[in-house]
């Protein structure tokens, strides 16, 4: 580890806090439908948008009318998406003649983007046209995270207001967030990229003659419109399999910085926005801090693991810490900080191969998607999930002192909590099921690209990541077969929808309640004493469901990785 | 909730043109003219031939060239489609090897690697970054004592004075951006270009 390391660290934690109060006070004006800067130039589309689907944007939905108007725009993306993959080959933008896409990875597919997920179990440039990389793929880069965003802010509406039966309008917040928040920051980030060195263009892949005469075929495409939403959007599928580790997805340390910085902008920014809706910014910085804590804990210890390097690197003489699956640009400390933020987020672009990380620097990512993506998280969904456990925090607080908790001016009661203990349950039951059944299946055991105890790691992986809606992967893991395709696409959907449809039902009860006036037996959620306790509540909560799990993995390849032994 | 039907039509197709056709073409157009020599991939050209690409790294195996990282890319197997063999800096299919800290097959390809460098260059320690496959296994750079490590090698090869080649790698030698960001790199094809040009 070394300052200049730290320094790199600092000056991206510095950049998102920045961003955290401008962006928040932008989109809590664009969701409350205040004029913004970019009213003038947006609003004629917007209106005829509203116009085209029939839509009153004063009338707003009752939180199941919500729910379901987001699930129907579901069905149309996923059937667009699968009918493009399917189809591909007879349709343009495919210079390079990719044939269809299987029926089962098409399944995965959708459902991976569509969920926000983005786990490939295909490698971009020899697999999908053009046509699909945008018109599917970005497209549902642009939706999911919209998507998220807008579950997110009804959530906070049901925290905000009090005595109402509507949570807002989905249609509204939808094409708000897309309109005035992502299309505009993307464009700009986009460019920012090509400047870069980010490729964009429809032309077909360069052949080149290399130095020493041979062939080289260099695959382009239209990359750079892609790569700024999958970072903005937490999304983090690739347009190349190699992700962003790729030169051609994540050129220089400079569009490695603003990468990282872009995967925490919106998530962080939404914290704010929780605050200046409830009307108290210290609740919003409040759950910043414990997601802070977090991340600068799990940062710390993937920094030193790859930093310290392994004992069969050490035995050969070799310094510099652990860099195979590592990328000369970056070195170690932009790897192992990206590995934490993509994890920590659900974005799941990844510039380093997770799969070559040392065990315990591989574990931090695995312990971030498996306390449900709460540190910063995706966008929308970091939020709600961090809510979600701030609920059970108050709870347990409430236990406590026998006094019936109350969050922001709401009384948490059993519906809350039932919902709550719906959403957290899921988690386990995706991630640790479906890897029990995984390794006792012979033909999914053997899919693993490492023996040993990293074998079950790369599995383990594999369903956190798709549960988590993260989409980053210990890579080795052969996936594409139709166990994993079909198992990883329902535990997408689950992760997804079995988080979201509770977190609405949680938005419609409290919108409904009356407010409860602080008094001087509340508990105060601004101050040290309520982040520690949401700290621990989620370390209890996370470490009691995944230790053993983890103990089977990664922690036993650590103890095999000291001893000298190899697999 | 019928009433939602038509809304979830329309928005499904109108989003889907505007954010999946209108804008990836959109930042098409205009990169082509702000920045078309980033928008085609940063190709290299000579006499009318596109060399490479500055971003994306070539598989070198002359003593006469700098190398580059070992790559784990691969492509379809010629004689059996179902199979791959190795294919390093294979920019249609970028993957890493996936090895764990526990493999021993990372363990025997390092042990290898090193070996065969020590024969070359016995007074240096070796760069870990010259043994390890990169994470896309298409890096274009090396580290600096990547680069020295291969001097006397080269020089040897293309009978130059040592000297000359350490400086060739000093001037080819880029510092971390804006003095703190990510490590300093030498980027190999740039670098044999430069030799190139030195001695034909």
């Amino acid at each position: 580890m070394t300052l200049i390391g730290w320094l790199q660290i600092a000056v991206f934690c510095a950049l998102v806090l920045a961003l955290t109060r401008p962006l928040g006070g932008y989109m809590t004006r664009v969701f409350n439908g205040e004029r913004t800067v970019l009213f003038p130039l947006l609003r004629p589309l917007e209106s005829a948008l509203y116009r085209l689907g029939g839509i009153d944007e004063k009338r707003e939905q009752h939180w199941l009318t919500y729910t379901v108007a987001m699930l129907l725009f579901h069905v149309g993306g996923f059937v667009i998406l699968y009918a493009l993959m399917r189809l591909q080959a007879f349709l343009p933008f495919n210079p390079a003649g990719q044939t269809a896409v299987a029926p089962d990875l098409s399944f995965n597919t959708a459902v991976s983007f569509l969920t926000n997920t983005n786990w490939q179990n295909y490698g971009g440039e020899s697999t999908m046209s053009y046509l699909v990389q945008m018109l599917g793929l970005t497209h549902q880069n642009f939706l999911s995270a919209a998507t998220g965003i807008a579950l997110s802010i009804a959530l906070v509406r049901g925290f905000a207001r009090a005595s109402f039966k509507t949570i807002g309008n989905f249609w509204v917040d939808l094409t708000r967030c897309t309109l005035y928040v992502l299309l505009p920051i993307c464009i700009v980030f986009a460019l920012f990229l090509v400047w870069q060195g980010i490729p964009q263009t429809l032309g077909p892949s360069v052949e080149a003659t290399t130095l020493e005469g041979a062939k080289q075929t260099i695959a382009v495409g239209p990359v750079a419109s892609q790569v700024a939403i999958k970072m903005f959007g937490t999304n983090g599928g690739g347009f190349f399999n190699a992700n962003a580790a790729h030169p051609f997805e994540n050129p220089t340390a400079l569009s490695n910085l603003l990468q990282m910085v872009a995967i925490f902008a919106i998530g962080a920014a939404l914290t704010n926005v929780f605050g200046r809706m409830v009307g108290n910014e210290r609740q919003g910085f409040a759950i910043l801090a414990a997601m802070a804590v977090l991340f600068v804990a799990g940062g710390a210890v993937t920094y030193w693991a790859e930093a310290s390097g392994t004992p069969v690197l050490h035995s050969l003489g070799l310094a510099g810490g652990n860099m195979e699956g590592k990328e000369v640009r970056f070195g170690i400390v932009a790897s192992a900080l990206f590995a934490v933020v993509t994890t920590a987020a659900s974005c799941g672009a990844v510039n380093a191969m997770h799969d070559a990380f040392t065990a315990l620097g591989g574990m931090i990512p695995l312990i971030n998607m498996q306390l449900g993506e709460i540190i910063v998280g995706g966008v929308g969904a970091g939020l709600y999930g961090m809510l979600i456990f701030v609920v059970i925090t108050m709870f347990v607080a409430g236990l406590m002192v026998g006094r019936t908790p109350e969050y922001a001016g709401k009384k948490i009661e059993a519906k809350e909590m039932k919902m709550a203990m719906l959403a957290i349950l899921c988690l386990p039951l995706m991630i640790l099921g479906w890897t029990a059944i995984a390794v006792v299946f012979p033909p999914a055991a053997a899919a693993t690209g490492n023996a040993g105890p990293h074998g079950f790691s790369e599995i383990l992986y594999a369903y956190t990541s798709q549960t988590a809606n993260n989409g980053s992967a210990f890579a080795g893991l052969s996936a594409n077969t139709p166990f994993y395709n079909l198992s990883g696409g329902i535990a997408m959907l689950v992760g997804r929808f079995f988080v979201i449809i509770p977190a609405m039902a949680i938005a419609g009860s409290l919108a409904a309640k009356k407010a409860v006036p602080a008094s001087a037996g509340t508990f105060p959620t601004t101050g040290g004493l309520f982040i520690g306790l949401l700290i621990g509540v989620i370390l209890i909560v996370g470490g009691l469901t995944f230790f053993p799990a983890l103990a089977l993995g990664p922690v036993v390849e650590h103890l095999a990785m000291q001893a000298n032994t190899l697999f | 909730m019928l009433r939602e039907i038509r809304p979830a039509i329309v928005f499904a197709i109108a989003l889907a043109l505007l954010t999946g056709l209108a804008y990836p073409l959109a930042i098409t157009g205009i990169a082509s003219v702000v920045f078309p020599d980033q928008a085609q991939g940063s190709l290299i050209v000579r006499n009318g031939q596109v060399i490479g690409s500055r971003l994306i790294g070539q598989n070198f195996t002359s003593a006469r060239y700098f190398h580059g990282r070992p790559s784990a890319t691969t492509a379809a197997d010629p004689a059996d489609a179902t199979k791959t063999v190795p294919a390093p800096y294979n920019a249609a299919s970028s993957m890493g090897a996936n090895l764990g800290p526990t493999s021993k097959a990372l363990a025997e390809r390092l042990q290898a690697d090193v070996g065969r460098l020590k024969a070359e260059n016995a007074t240096d320690p070796v760069p870990v970054d010259l043994v390890t496959t990169s994470g896309s296994g298409l890096d274009p750079d090396i580290s600096p004592a990547a680069a020295f490590f291969q001097a006397q090698r080269v020089a040897k090869a293309r009978q130059l004075p040592e000297a000359r080649v350490r400086a060739l790698v000093t001037e080819h030698t880029a510092g971390r951006m804006l003095g703190f960001l990510g490590e300093p790199r030498v980027n190999v094809l740039a670098l044999n270009l430069a030799l190139d040009q030195m001695t034909p």
